[in-house]
């Protein structure tokens, strides 16, 4: 394949996806899940530029991506422990109370 | 044409990986039975010698054994999970092999040169876990949860401490290729393995690989006076031997990586003359480190699971991490 | 049909297949496995785009960190049954609106990929991004912005010990 449009169309595909499962989960784990989704087509989607361009900055950006979405879910998921120690859930409709 | 330059590699890669995979699996069942004999030895027991001549058969008879076993299914497990995790326990554990030089010259390995083989080791190495883990939580049983939780806890705490221990010898001979740290360490006289000159990075390597393989004294996953058998509590017949083999082989492939990395991999005195005997000398140092880690089984007691997580992040990671800036430093000061 | 381009399709099928399971699952362990599903897929498409060393990233970081701290979560909290409970009175028309606007996403993303397909062709210069490659970019012009990367990992380190320490 001399393009790369199929990768870019595929990272499309996925990342709505990721939306639809953001936006209409009321899990808070599932919501985590749907936002990795959506990093990881970003991150096709630069992979697939760097190498149409033949430069690496694409690249080096999807590194980047990937320890931000590390340090992110290090502290994501320490929330959703400390929600569900107090609340026994994981629902984020339970937060609507400003005061724990 | 085309087709003879994609074909001719695919089946050269092929017949590698077959006669690669029923190494490993000989290996498994040989070191099954060098364990029992070994440790029998260092109880002042005898061991399992009834089976054939020097017990040699007591692989095949155990094979046979868990194959013909009833397969039990616990009622509540998760079906689909279940019979999912020895599979995802295996296929790492095998794997591995495939960036491991057994030999000089480009016949004995699979994939040595690959510019990423430390990454390569360490990533498939951290997927590993997922056997146990979801073995834990498949079985449905409060002592496999505890193992499955255990175990991932302690390979994610390992882990860091592994790849770091790695991150010097991958400074010291300035390539991430498996071939290419066995090469560096080549040359001159034994003083050139990694193991003199990267002492602590050895150690920390060696320590680490007992907790990733949780065997003794790092067992708590499947430590039998709290756990009943951990994650393995529901599993029997030819799943229990999956996991099983995932273990040895397992065992098997950090014996050759430390090997790779720290002994020389399969250098050794007139390799150049006679390709054979780099084989003869890869063989050799594994099997030396499979002696090591039967021996430490038999002879330390087990951790407590406070102190073994403590151990990992207090004292094995900041020693790492201090070894990687060192190395670096005296890179840099031109000492190495 | 070129080999790469069957190769593509399948990985294509499996990892939306793989997308469409995260999103149906009732059990937030399937759900998990699906993505690593996914990741893998897409690490194997890094390899076909020339970034091995992202490729083999992509499984560590991910698959072999990320969603094992997820399924370690799951199983600390026992929450793998994910009862999809009724929304908020208030919120009744949040699904269907969510639906429709990723839908509309897909869309225009589709739209602007049909008017421009093939516009665009790959470069001749193709690198094998290896870990010599990227360390050069990396402590080179991407200095700064691995340093600042490092505090952020610092202070997620910091966040997440204080946020689950217990009173």
């Amino acid at each position: 394949m001399n393009t790369v449009s199929p990768y870019i169309l595929l990272s499309a595909i996925l990342f709505s996806m990721g939306v639809i499962g953001f936006l209409t989960r009321r899990n808070a784990i599932m919501i985590f899940m749907s936002v990795e989704l959506m990093l990881n087509s970003a991150n096709l989607a630069f992979v697939a530029f760097a190498h149409q361009w033949g430069q690496l900055d694409g690249q080096m950006f999807v590194f980047f991506v990937m320890a931000v979405a590390a340090a992110e879910v290090a502290v994501g998921l320490a929330l959703i422990v400390t929600v569900f120690r107090s609340k026994k859930s994981a629902n984020v409709d339970d937060l609507h109370q400003l005061k724990g | 044409m085309q087709e003879h330059k994609i074909v001719a590699p695919i089946l050269e890669f092929l017949l590698k990986s077959v006669v690669l995979i029923l190494i490993a699996l000989t290996g498994f069942a040989y070191t099954t039975l060098l364990e029992r004999r070994f440790i029998a030895r260092l109880q002042a027991r005898i061991g399992p010698n009834r089976a054939g001549p020097q017990g040699l058969l007591q692989p095949v008879a155990d094979g046979l054994k868990l194959i013909v076993k009833e397969s039990i299914t616990p009622a509540l497990a998760d079906k689909f999970v279940y019979f999912l995790a020895p599979a995802i326990a295996v296929v790492p554990a095998l794997i591995v092999f495939a960036v491991i030089p057994f030999g000089s010259g480009p016949l004995f390995s699979l994939m040595g040169d690959l510019n990423i083989g430390v990454l390569y080791v360490l990533a498939v190495l951290s997927v590993g876990v997922y056997g146990a883990v979801l073995a834990g939580w498949a079985s449905n049983n409060k002592y496999a949860s505890l193992g499955g939780l255990r175990a991932s806890a302690q390979m994610i705490s390992y882990e860091l401490a592994f790849g770091l221990s790695l991150v010097a010898v991958v400074l010291m001979a300035s390539s991430a290729s498996l071939n290419d740290i066995v090469k560096y360490q080549q040359p001159g006289n034994i003083l050139g393995w990694l193991i003199f000159r990267q002492p602590i990075a050895a150690g920390i390597f060696a320590i680490c690989a007992m907790a990733e393989l949780a065997r003794a004294p790092f067992d708590l996953v499947e430590a039998e006076q709290e756990l009943t058998a951990g994650f393995l509590t529901e599993y029997g017949g030819m799943k229990f031997a999956l996991f099983y083999m995932s273990e040895y082989v397992k065992m098997i492939a950090m014996s050759a990586l430390f090997a790779t990395f720290f002994l020389g991999g399969w250098s050794g005195p007139f390799v150049n003359e006679f390709p054979v005997l780099s084989l003869v000398y890869f063989a050799v140092k594994v099997l030396i480190g499979l002696l090591i880690i039967v021996w430490v089984r038999a002879t330390l007691p087990r951790f407590r699971y406070d102190k073994l997580m403590a151990f990992g992040w207090k004292a094995l990671l900041p020693l790492s991490l201090a070894n990687v800036m060192l190395t670096a430093l005296l890179i840099v000061l031109g000492v190495y | 049909m070129t080999s790469e381009l069957i190769v593509f399709i399948v990985l294509a099928i499996i990892s939306v297949l793989a997308a469409v399971g995260l999103l149906s699952s009732r059990n937030a362990v399937y759900a998990a496995l699906f993505l690593i599903l996914n990741f893998a897929t897409v690490a194997v498409l890094y390899l076909m785009l020339n970034a091995p060393f992202l490729a083999i990233i992509q499984i560590s970081v991910y698959a072999g960190a990320i969603m094992v701290l997820f399924l370690f979560v799951i199983m600390l909290l026992g929450a793998e049954r994910l009862n999809q409970a009724a929304p908020q009175p208030g919120l009744r028309w949040q699904r269907p609106l969510a639906i429709g606007l990723g839908a509309l996403l897909l869309i225009q993303a589709a739209y602007v990929f049909i008017t421009r397909f093939n516009s665009t062709t790959v470069a001749p210069n193709l690198i094998q991004a290896g870990p010599m490659e990227i360390g050069l970019k990396l402590f080179g012009p991407y200095l700064l912005p691995f340093e600042v990367t490092s505090i952020l990992l610092l202070v997620a380190i910091i966040g997440a010990v204080v946020l689950t320490r217990e009173k």
